[in-house]
C-alpha cells in the first residue's frame, strides 16, 4: 500500500495550493532578505498592507519587484482597521490595486493585545463577500464566533494561536482543538502568534490546514533559513496528521517484544 | 477680475492647498504621484480608479493616498 502523500494541496475558495505555509512580508530587514525568505519558505501565498507614503519615497519599489517576482499570490491585509467601514474601504483599496478579490480581513478589537473584534469582524465579513471579496478572517479561537463567520459566506478560517508577534505558540489548545473538531471541512489556517517551527508543527499534527506568520521569520537571525525551518516543520506536521498520531497513554508499555528477552530463567 | 481662493483639504492627514474643483487627476500630478501604483479613499470612501479624471476636489476633503508595503 502506498501510504505516500502523493498530492495533497490546501484548497482555499476553490483554489488548490501546493504549499500550506503562506508567509507575511513585513519587518525584514531588507527586500533581498525577504526575497530570499519567499524563496525559502516554498509558499505559495503571501500577505501584504496598504499604506500612506510620500511619493518621493521609493523604497517600495523593490519591495513590489520582488513580490512580483515570487509568482506568489497576493492575500492583502487590513490591518490596522479598528471599524467595519475602515476594514471594507482598505479591502476595496486593496482589491482595485492588487487586482484580487482575496483579503485577509483584520478588525482589530484592542491595542494591547491586537484582539480581533468579533463583531466587527462578522459584520465586515459579511459586507465584503457581498460585494464579492474572497473573504479570509483573522479570528480568535472561538467556535461560535467562527460558526457566525461561515454563516455569512467565510470558506476559510484563520484564528489566531496567540497575540500578533508575541511568539508565544498555541495558547488555547483546548479552543483550537474544538474549532478542528466541530468544523472538520472547514480550512483552518493558524494565523499569528507562532515563535516556534515546533509550534507550527504541533499546529499542523492537531489537524490544521496551514500557517500563517511573518515575525517569527522575519525577526530571525537568518530569515530565509528560518522560512525553510518552518516549511519544513509544517511539512512534518501534516505527514505526520496524515499518518496518524499514536494514542498517548499513562503507564509504560515497552517496545522491544518480551518474549525471548534472554537472561530470564524461571527458578523454581 | 480677482484671483480663485484656493481651498483646503487634508492629504495623508496632512493640510494642503488646491484649486477648487481641482480634477483628482490633475493633484496626483501636482503632488508628485502621477504614474504611480496607488489607491485613494476620499472622506473614508473608496475612489476608483476610473473615477480620478472625473473627481472633483472641495473644501475639507480628507484624502488617503496609499501604495503597497509589506504586512502579515
Amino acid at each position: 500500500m502506498n501510504t505516500e502523500i502523493q498530492h495533497d494541496p490546501l484548497v482555499l475558495y476553490g483554489e488548490a495550493f501546493e504549499s500550506r505555509f503562506l508567509l507575511g512580508t513585513a519587518l525584514y530587514s531588507s527586500p533581498d532578505i525577504m526575497r530570499d525568505a519567499i524563496e525559502r519558505s516554498r509558499c505559495d501565498i503571501v500577505t501584504l498592507g496598504l499604506r500612506r507614503q510620500n511619493p518621493a519615497n521609493r523604497d517600495g519599489d523593490t519591495f513590489w519587484r520582488h513580490i512580483e517576482a515570487s509568482g506568489c499570490r497576493l492575500l492583502p491585509n487590513t490591518a490596522g482597521c479598528k471599524s467595519v467601514k475602515e476594514a471594507v474601504t482598505l479591502a476595496e483599496m486593496s482589491r482595485e490595486m492588487f487586482d484580487t478579490p482575496w483579503v485577509k480581513l483584520e478588525v482589530i478589537g484592542d491595542d494591547y493585545n491586537l484582539q480581533p473584534d468579533p463583531f466587527g469582524l462578522v459584520e465586515a465579513a459579511a459586507g465584503l463577500i457581498k460585494k464579492g471579496f474572497k473573504v479570509l478572517p483573522y479570528c480568535t479561537d472561538d467556535l461560535i464566533l467562527g460558526q457566525r463567520l461561515l454563516d455569512v459566506g467565510c470558506e476559510v478560517l484563520m484564528p489566531w494561536g496567540s497575540p500578533i508577534g508575541t511568539g508565544q505558540g498555541l495558547l488555547n489548545r483546548y479552543n483550537l482543538r474544538t474549532l478542528r473538531e466541530r468544523l472538520p471541512t472547514v480550512p483552518l489556517i493558524v494565523d499569528a502568534g507562532l515563535g516556534a517551527p515546533s509550534q507550527a508543527a504541533e499546529a499542523m499534527e492537531m489537524g490544521f490546514d496551514g500557517i500563517l506568520l511573518n515575525t517569527a521569520v522575519a525577526k530571525a537571525s537568518e530569515p530565509p533559513l528560518m522560512a525553510e525551518a518552518f516549511a519544513d516543520a509544517i511539512d512534518a506536521g501534516r505527514k505526520a496528521y496524515k499518518a496518524g498520531l499514536m494514542q498517548t497513554r499513562q503507564t509504560a508499555s515497552p517496545s522491544t517484544p518480551t518474549l525471548g528477552q534472554p537472561f530470564w530463567h524461571t527458578t523454581s | 477680475m480677482t484671483e480663485r481662493a484656493m481651498i483646503d483639504v487634508s492629504l495623508n492627514n496632512e493640510r494642503t492647498q488646491v484649486a477648487p474643483k481641482r480634477l483628482l487627476s490633475d493633484a496626483l500630478n501636482d503632488w508628485g504621484y502621477g504614474g504611480q501604483k496607488v489607491a485613494i479613499a476620499i472622506n473614508g470612501e473608496f475612489v476608483p480608479r476610473s473615477r480620478y479624471a472625473e473627481q472633483e476636489l472641495t473644501q475639507g476633503d480628507k484624502i488617503d493616498i496609499v501604495k503597497p508595503i509589506g504586512g502579515g
